[in-house]
C-alpha cells in the first residue's frame, strides 16, 4: 500500500517545505528590521525579472545541475558523494589542460575535448574514494571529505608552481586562447537592435546539463546499468543474489558521480572565467547535494531543484548589493531551505502521510 | 462460573485503513492453555501487543481477573500480572542470566543487592516450576531454549500471572519444543494462565485447552481443543477447505544433478560454517535439509546460489562449478541453469521498492530477451510479467504495484514464479513458505513438486520439519555444519530426525 499518492511525495512535499523555510526566512529578515516582502520582491526582480538577471541565475542552476546529478548517481547506488567539490576542481584541471595545452581550430571541438578532460579528471579524483570504498570498506563520506581537501591543496600547488604564467601575481593559469571562448547566451539570442542576457556569464553549457539530465534520466531507468546501480542502491544482499558484484557498481556509480561533477567545470572554467583560479568551484560541490536531496535523486527534480538554487544564489546576491541585509543571511536564507528541503524531510512528510491515510479512509 | 483471568471486549485497531483487529472479544479461564491462531496478517501479534500495553486499542475494554484494566504501555501490563515472551528474545547477549533478568526491574542505583535478592527469587522459582538455568552463564553461551526459559523466568520474576508466547518454538528442535511445553504445563498445573500464538496446528492441538481462531483481523471461532480437529481450525484460518498435506506421486530419481564432495565454507569472521559436506542430489528428487536454523544450511544454499565462497567440489550434470573469484557468482550460476529462492525474500529475493515487473527481472536482468539496444525492454518484461502473474495467480494481479504492497505469499509467488519458470536443471529452495499464508503453502508446494516430476533436481532447505516431511523424498540433517545423517521420510520420524537435529549422532547413514 502506497501512503500517499505520488504528486504528493514530488511536488507537495518539496513545496511546504520551501514554504516553511520562507516563512522562518521572513522572520530572520523581519528581526534584523528589514522589510521581508520588499526583499522578496528584489529578489525576484534580480534574479527573474530581466534577462540579465536569469543570465545569472541559469548560469548558477548550470554548475548546479552538474553537481546536483553527480550526487543524485551516487545516491542511486546508497554512495553519499560529499567529493563533488573536489572533483569539479579536478574537472577544472582537465578543462585547462585540453584549452591550454591543445591548439584548437574551433570552441566545438575543443569543447567535446574539454568534456571529455573534465569528466575523466573527475572521475579519477572520484575512483580513488570509491576504490577504498568498494574493496577496503573506508566510509565514503570521510574519504571524500578528505579528498576535497586535497583537491584544493593540489589545486593550489598546480596553481602556483606550475600553471601560473611567469610573472603574474594571482594564482591562476593563463587566460584560455580565444579559439575556445564557448557562445554565450547573449551572443546565441542577441539580435542588432535587442541586446539580451548583456554581460551574464550563462553559456551554451547549460544546454549541456540539460542534456545530462536527459541522459542520467535514461541511464537510471533504461539501462541494465542503472538496474543493478538502483538494485545495488537498495538492497546489497539483494544485489549479490542477483549476481550483481558490489564492488564493480560502487566503483562505477562514483565514476559517473565523479565524470558529471567535474562536467561542472566546462561552464564555470572554460564558459565563465576562461582561465583556471584558486576555488573556481564556490562550494557548488555542495550545493550539489541539496539540490539532490530536494530534486528527490530525480533528474527532473535536480534540474527544478537546481533553478530554485540558482535563484537564490542570483537573487540573494541582489539583496545584498541593494539592501543592507548583509551577504552573510543570503547564506542563512540559503541554509533554511537546504535544511527543511534536504534534513527536516520527515517533519512533512510524516503529518502528510498521515493526513492522507485519514482522507483515504474517510473516503472508503 | 470463574473469573476470567482475561477478557478483552469488543477491541478494534486499525493502521491507516488496514483494519489489524475488527471487535474481538475473548475470555481466558485463570490456569488454562490457550491457543490462538491464524495466518500471518490475521491480527495475533496486533491484539497481543493491545494487551501488552505497545498499542492502543482504538475501541473495546481489557478485564484483567473481573477488573477493567487500562493498558497504556507495557510498566502496566507488567503491574496487571502480565508476562510476554516475545518470538525474538529481548536479551543482552553479554550479560550473564542474572543481570538480564534484573534487568528493568533492579530496586535501587546499587547492583549488587538487587542481584543477590534475585539470585535468591530465581533459585525459588526455579524450584517452584523446575526451570533450571545457571544464573551465572552468559546469554550468548547458552542454547536457545535455555535463552527462552530465561524470558520466561525474566516474566516470572516480575511476579507474571498471565504468560504470553508470540510463535514459541519458531527456533526450537522438536525436543526443545516438548520441553517448553512441559514447562507451560507445570506453570499451568501452578495456577498460571497462558497464551501461546502460533501457526503450527500440531502444537495447538497437542497442548491447549481452548483455541481461539483469527483471519483478517477477525476473531472466527473460539473452540474447545479437544472438540475440533486441525482440519477443522485449518478451514477456519483460510476460510476454504485445505490440503494439509501435498499431494505427489513417489519420486523417479534419475541421474546426480548435483554432487557436493567435502564441501567447507566459511562466514565473513572466518568461523567454518559447513565442515566438509557430502551430499547428491539426483533429477527428479526433492532432497530436504533439516536442521535448526544457524547449522550451515544457509551457507550451504548460498554457496550453491553464488552469493559466497567455499572449498571442496561441487559439480552440475558433472561439470565442476567455480567457487570463488570470477565465475562463482549469481550470474554465472543462473547461466548454468541453477535456480535459486532464497530464505530471505524481502532482503535477497526482492527489491521492495521495486515494481513487480522490475522484480521479475531481478538476477534475470542480463537476459536478451529483456534487452532492447543499449536500453531495457522494459515493455517486454512487464508483459512477461503479466503471464507470469496470471499463471502464478499472484493477487493483486497488477505489475506496477511495488514488492512491498503484496502480501508475503505473494511476494513469494513472485519470487517462485521467476525461479520455476527458467526451467531450471536445479533448483534451490531456502524456506519457501516463510511467513506465507496456508493459501499459498498449497500453492508453493505444488509448484515445486511439480518441477520434481519434470525431472528437475530439487535442494530444499527449510526449518518447518512438517515441510521437510511432507515435500522430501530425501531427507539430510545438518547439525553444526555437518550433515548428521540421511533419511528416507517414510522410514524415520519427527522424533529421530529431532535428535539429529540436535547433534546426537544416528547410525552412520
Amino acid at each position: 500500500m502506497e501512503k500517499m499518492p505520488k504528486w504528493a511525495d514530488v511536488v507537495l512535499i518539496p513545496l511546504i517545505s520551501l514554504i516553511l523555510a520562507a516563512i522562518l526566512s521572513a522572520l530572520v529578515i523581519l528581526a534584523i528590521g528589514e522589510n521581508p516582502i520588499e526583499a522578496v520582491k528584489l529578489m525576484v526582480t534580480g534574479a527573474l525579472g530581466s534577462t540579465y538577471g536569469w543570465g545569472y541565475t541559469l548560469y548558477y542552476a548550470t554548475n548546479f545541475m552538474f553537481t546536483g546529478l553527480a550526487v543524485a548517481v551516487a545516491f542511486h547506488a546508497r554512495l553519499f558523494n560529499i567529493g563533488g567539490e573536489g572533483q569539479a576542481m579536478l574537472g577544472g584541471l582537465g578543462v585547462a589542460m585540453v584549452c591550454l595545452y591543445i591548439p584548437w581550430p574551433h570552441w566545438s571541438i575543443a569543447l567535446l575535448a574539454a568534456c571529455a578532460g573534465s569528466m575523466l579528471f573527475g572521475a579519477a579524483w572520484a575512483a580513488i574514494p570509491a576504490y577504498l570504498q568498494a574493496k577496503r570498506g573506508s566510509h565514503i563520506v570521510i574519504t571524500t571529505i578528505m579528498f576535497n581537501f586535497i583537491a584544493a591543496a593540489f589545486l593550489n600547488y598546480v596553481l602556483v608552481n606550475l600553471m601560473r604564467p611567469p610573472g603574474a601575481q594571482d594564482p591562476s593559469s593563463a587566460s584560455f586562447p580565444e579559439a575556445v571562448h564557448l557562445p554565450t547566451f547573449q551572443s546565441m539570442f542577441s539580435t542588432a537592435e535587442n541586446v539580451v542576457f548583456k554581460g551574464t556569464p550563462v553559456n551554451i553549457t547549460f544546454f549541456i546539463a540539460v542534456l545530462a539530465c536527459f541522459v542520467v534520466w535514461a541511464l537510471i531507468w533504461r539501462t541494465r546499468l542503472g538496474y543493478e546501480i538502483r538494485s545495488y542502491g537498495k538492497t546489497e544482499t539483494g544485489a549479490v543474489y542477483a549476481g550483481i558484484s558490489p564492488v564493480r557498481i560502487t566503483i562505477i556509480a562514483m565514476l559517473i558521480s565523479g565524470a558529471l561533477a567535474g562536467l561542472m567545470a566546462i561552464n564555470n572554467v572554460m564558459g565563465e572565467a576562461e582561465r583556471l583560479v584558486l576555488n573556481a568551484t564556490e562550494g557548488a560541490g555542495f550545493i550539489g547535494i541539496a539540490v539532490a536531496l530536494m530534486g528527490r535523486s530525480h533528474p527532473f527534480g535536480v534540474f527544478l531543484a537546481a533553478i530554485l538554487f540558482g535563484f537564490l544564489y542570483q537573487g540573494g546576491a541582489e539583496l545584498a548589493f541593494w539592501t543592507s541585509i548583509p551577504r552573510e543571511l543570503i547564506v542563512v536564507i540559503q541554509a533554511l531551505v537546504i535544511l527543511f528541503t534536504g534534513a527536516l524531510d520527515n517533519m512533512v512528510r510524516m503529518p502528510l502521510e498521515k493526513l492522507f491515510l485519514s482522507l483515504r479512509k474517510g473516503a472508503q | 462460573m470463574t473469573v476470567p483471568a482475561i477478557e478483552l471486549k469488543g477491541i478494534s485497531k486499525a493502521f491507516g485503513p488496514v483494519q489489524a483487529n475488527k471487535d474481538i472479544s475473548i475470555s481466558v479461564a485463570p490456569g488454562t492453555i490457550h491457543g490462538i491462531i491464524g495466518e500471518n496478517g490475521a491480527g495475533k501479534s496486533t491484539l497481543m501487543s493491545i494487551l501488552y500495553g505497545f498499542y492502543k486499542a482504538d475501541k473495546g475494554e481489557i478485564w484483567i481477573n473481573g477488573n477493567k484494566t487500562d493498558i497504556p504501555d507495557s510498566q502496566a501490563a507488567i503491574a496487571a500480572g502480565i508476562g510476554m515472551v516475545f518470538q525474538h528474545f529481548k536479551l543482552v547477549e553479554n550479560f550473564t542470566v542474572l543481570e538480564n533478568i534484573v534487568l528493568g526491574a533492579e530496586d535501587g542505583g546499587l547492583l549488587a543487592p538487587s542481584l543477590s535478592k534475585a539470585r535468591k527469587e530465581l533459585k525459588a522459582l526455579e524450584e517452584e516450576y523446575e526451570l533450571f538455568v545457571d544464573p551465572d552463564k552468559r546469554i550468548d553461551e547458552i542454547g536457545v531454549g535455555m535463552q527462552q526459559r530465561v524470558e520466561i523466568l525474566k516474566a516470572l520474576y516480575r511476579k507474571a500471572e498471565i504468560l504470553i508466547l508470540d510463535e514459541p518454538t519458531g527456533v526450537l528442535t522438536p525436543s526443545e519444543a516438548d520441553q517448553l511445553f512441559r514447562i507451560l504445563d507445570r506453570l499451568r498445573a501452578e495456577g498460571k494462565t497462558i497464551i501461546v500464538i502460533t501457526h503450527k496446528l500440531r502444537e495447538i492441538m497437542e497442548n491447549t485447552d481452548t483455541v481461539s481462531v483469527m483471519r483478517r483481523g477477525q476473531m472466527t471461532a473460539t473452540v474447545k481443543t479437544a472438540d475440533t480437529s486441525p482440519e477443522e481450525l485449518a478451514e477456519l484460518m483460510v476460510g476454504r477447505k485445505v490440503l494439509l498435506q501435498v499431494d505427489k506421486v513417489p519420486a523417479q530419481p534419475g541421474k546426480p544433478v548435483l554432487k557436493i564432495e567435502k564441501l567447507s565454507v566459511f562466514d565473513s569472521a572466518g568461523v567454518e560454517r559447513v565442515k566438509g559436506i557430502d551430499l547428491t542430489v539426483r533429477a527428479g528428487e526433492i532432497v530436504g535439509i533439516a536442521g535448526v536454523a544457524g547449522n550451515g544450511q544457509s551457507e550451504l544454499l548460498e554457496v550453491l546460489g553464488g552469493m559466497r565462497p567455499g572449498q571442496g567440489s561441487i559439480k552440475l550434470n558433472g561439470a565442476p562449478l567455480a567457487l570463488s573469484g570470477p565465475g562463482s557468482d549469481g550470474q554465472a550460476r543462473r547461466a548454468q541453469h541453477i535456480a535459486h529462492v532464497p530464505e530471505d525474500r524481502q532482503r535477497e529475493g526482492l527489491v521492495m521498492d521495486f515494481h513487480a515487473w522490475e522484480n521479475v527481472a531481478f538476477g534475470y536482468h542480463r537476459d536478451p530477451a529483456y534487452q532492447s539496444g543499449i536500453f531495457m525492454n522494459n515493455a517486454a518484461l512487464r508483459a512477461d510479467t503479466e503471464r507470469k502473474i496470471e499463471k502464478f495467480d499472484v493477487r493483486p494481479p497488477d505489475a506496477w504495484l511495488t514488492a512491498k504492497s503484496f502480501s508475503g505469499g505473494n511476494q513469494q509467488k513472485i519470487v517462485v514464479a521467476r525461479e520455476i519458470e527458467r526451467n531450471p536443471d536445479l533448483l534451490l529452495v531456502g524456506q519457501p513458505t516463510r511467513g506465507v499464508d496456508i493459501g499459498a503453502i498449497e500453492f508453493i508446494h505444488k509448484q515445486i513438486v511439480a518441477l520434481r516430476d519434470q525431472g528437475k533436481a530439487i535442494l530444499l532447505v527449510s526449518v518447518e520439519l512438517e515441510e521437510i516431511f511432507s515435500l522430501s523424498d530425501r531427507i539430510a540433517v545438518m547439525f553444526d555444519g555437518h550433515v548428521m545423517g540421511e533419511r528416507l521420510p517414510h522410514e524415520t520420524d519427527e522424533k529421530e530426525l529431532g535428535l539429529l537435529m540436535a547433534g546426537v549422532a544416528g547410525e552412520a547413514a
